[in-house]
């Protein structure tokens, strides 16, 4: 039995992770209704930065504003040169132009900082917990656990921004409707700057953690695919969505690579969350707490 | 002045509904055809051929099959790769366990093997769309990929899970030399494009296009929209099983599940938007677009490394591609959304009032 918590454990850690991409998607889909499929390549782009900064010789107090500021530029950009041009275009095809950006954002950041893998340290071991370990026989890594304590910060922090200050309230106003926010005189372009440059600071969190986790390599572009089942079963729009989303995906996914993995071959990580994500969509096409379509002729 | 319909009356049915009304039309076309399969093959180098021409050929008839789902059915489609996979198996296992089939039919089989699956994964866009699809569609990808790498059957327990596809023989002639693979490849690619081309300007085209600039619309007008999206996944799966088939067969010989990955789809993906979303034309020219990218900027770098002595590195060289390609996609879309077929559109235009400017 505490095999079965143990591994419940892990996935639900390792689904924050996830959740942490797609908080980055879930705000630039509510403020404009973009679906950015960049975001795995901004979080990739963050991660490579800032080792490559580090590289260069900076302290990580310097490197991480650092990154910071980059990040908010690309955001900026992609905002600037990307969106702008194509307001009003169908959705379809500003998910198509956001699959370009993702194939530039690699390009750039691989030549910037070159394609070899490389470890990043954030000063918490991959490791058990001692006192879990003697208690209850438990194995929680507290990489793991300091990851999802850096999510719970996050998601409380953006909670805050969009529920108590004037520009998170001015960013739900844009998010439930474009033409009456401007009546009011909400600037449209600047909110839609703001949004972008959140989510590039977001997509720094997730880089950093996930390139401590993994190595800094050009997989974690596919680990942010994985965002798009946690984004299916929690909705679109939301960010709790997310967060319950990816706790879910991770969770399921470790229990059936585990359970069911062995009767199939394994290796079943790799597409049960989308097949999951499928058949969910058959039962609740909006998601957990997406808001309801309601379709009139 | 020499691109100009005037003067050419449509006297009877028949040639209202011609595939090329215009007779300049008509000569250009077989001026392609007649380059294509009578000089081309006796000017070109094996180079050409293994290196540009069939891949472009394949990629063309690919691009065709995600073309039909994204650009006619308008239905966004991330699994393209995989359906290639699908053909690619099903006609080695065609060929390996039946014996003595031809292989024209082995490869037709393919298709439809590869169709049955795309219907399978195509069932959820009946009630979902957009995002939601793409999803479905990624769910395809990685699913029917891991699928071929973990049942050995299907790879006829090859302990590395590559296969080598068995030699092409049509009428105890087999196709071994490049020359001969091209003018094989080119005459599928010809029948299958000039289906695609009647399908689309014909009833079917038509239900896919209504499906897709508005779903509630078309079934109001009485097109029966489970019919219509499950055909276009099945005819879009068959084009792309046949490609599939062709690359392993006759462009790389041995292939493993994982040449099938997602970057492929993507690949194609952006020879759909880049030749032009909804045509027939569009899917040649944006496989011949991305597939010469590539070659002229490699031609390029040894250029400048010849003329001044500038020594760039292969990872820059594909890293440039990268930063090249999601650059023209998004100039693409936000400039020349309907791609180089509108170009060329355009081109026909200020063709047919030259030399004058009006």
């Amino acid at each position: 039995m505490s095999f079965f918590f143990e591994v419940l454990i892990g996935g639900l850690l390792s689904g924050v992770m996830y959740s942490l991409v797609a908080l980055g998607f879930v705000l630039i889909y509510k403020a404009s209704g973009v679906f950015n499929f960049a975001q795995g390549a901004m979080v990739f782009f963050a991660a490579l930065t800032y080792v490559g900064l580090l590289e260069v010789g900076l302290a990580w107090w310097m490197a991480i504003p650092a990154t910071l500021v980059v990040m908010v530029i690309v955001g900026l950009l992609t905002e600037r040169f990307v969106l702008r041009p194509l307001v009003n275009q169908p959705q379809i095809s500003l998910l198509m132009a956001t699959i370009g950006l993702t194939f530039f954002i690699e390009g750039v950041a691989q030549l910037m900082w070159g394609a070899n893998v490389r470890g990043l340290e954030l000063g918490v071991q991959d490791e058990p917990i001692a006192w879990l370990m003697e208690t209850a026989n438990i194995n929680v890594s507290r990489f793991d656990l300091m990851a999802a304590l850096v999510a719970a910060i996050l998601v409380t922090a953006l909670a805050l921004f969009f529920s108590r200050t004037r520009i998170g309230r001015a960013l739900r106003a844009v998010a439930d409707d474009h033409q009456a926010a401007l009546a009011v005189g909400i600037p449209l372009q600047q909110i839609w700057a703001i949004v972008w440059g959140v989510a590039g600071a977001v997509a720094l969190v997730a880089g950093l953690l996930w390139g401590a986790r993994n190595g800094v390599q050009y997989a974690l572009t596919f680990v942010a695919l994985k965002a798009l089942p946690v984004l299916i079963l929690g909705g679109f729009e939301s960010i709790p969505g997310a967060i319950v989303g990816g706790l879910i995906i991770g969770a399921t996914e470790k229990l059936a690579e585990v359970y069911l993995g062995p009767f199939v071959g394994g290796g079943i990580e790799g597409w049960f969350p989308y097949v999951l994500a499928l058949l969910f969509l058959l039962v609740r096409p909006e998601g957990l707490f997406g808001e309801k379509i309601i379709r009139r002729i | 002045m020499l691109y100009r319909e005037a003067g050419q009356f449509k006297t009877s049915y028949e040639k209202d509904a011609a595939i090329f009304p215009i007779l300049q039309d008509r000569i250009g076309m077989a001026v392609v055809l007649v380059v294509a399969f009578a000089v081309v093959p006796f000017v070109a180098t094996p180079y050409v051929f293994t290196g540009i021409l069939i891949p472009l050929l394949i990629f063309s008839l690919a691009a065709l099959g995600l073309n039909i789902l994204t650009g006619y059915a308008g239905q966004l489609s991330l699994g393209t790769a995989a359906f290639m996979a699908v053909g690619a198996f099903a006609a080695y296992n065609f060929m390996l366990r039946v014996p003595g089939i031809p292989v024209l039919v082995a490869f037709a089989l393919a298709g439809v093997v590869a169709a049955l699956v795309g219907i399978l994964f195509g069932l959820p866009s009946l009630r979902i769309r957009g995002l939601y699809l793409v999803v479905a569609t990624l769910a395809a990808q990685f699913f029917i990929v891991w699928f071929l790498t973990r049942v050995g059957w299907i790879t006829n327990y090859s302990t590395s899970g590559v296969i080598t596809a068995q030699q092409v023989v049509i009428l105890g002639y087999a196709f071994t030399t490049p020359a001969a693979k091209y003018l094989l490849i080119l005459s599928i690619v010809s029948l299958l494009a000039l289906a695609a081309k009647n399908m689309a300007r014909g009833n079917v085209g038509r239900s896919w296009m209504a499906v897709r600039d508005m779903d509630v619309a078309a079934e109001v007008i009485g097109i029966r929209l489970m019919r219509a999206k499950l055909l276009a996944f099945a005819v879009s799966s068959f084009y792309c099983g046949v490609a599939g088939a062709l690359f392993a067969y006759l462009y790389l010989g041995t292939v493993e599940p994982e040449a099938f990955n997602l970057d492929l789809s993507f690949r194609i993906l952006f020879m759909v938007i880049i030749g032009g979303v909804g045509t027939v034309m569009g899917s040649f020219l944006g496989a011949a677009f991305v597939t010469l990218l590539p070659v002229f900027l490699s031609v390029t770098v040894r250029f400048l490394d010849n003329i001044l002595g500038l020594h760039i590195a292969e990872s820059t060289i594909s890293n440039l591609e990268l930063i090249v390609f999601g650059g023209l996609i998004i100039f693409f879309l936000i400039v020349e959304p309907h791609g180089l077929a509108r170009l060329w559109q355009i081109g026909k235009e200020k063709l047919r009032l030259w030399p004058f400017p009006h």
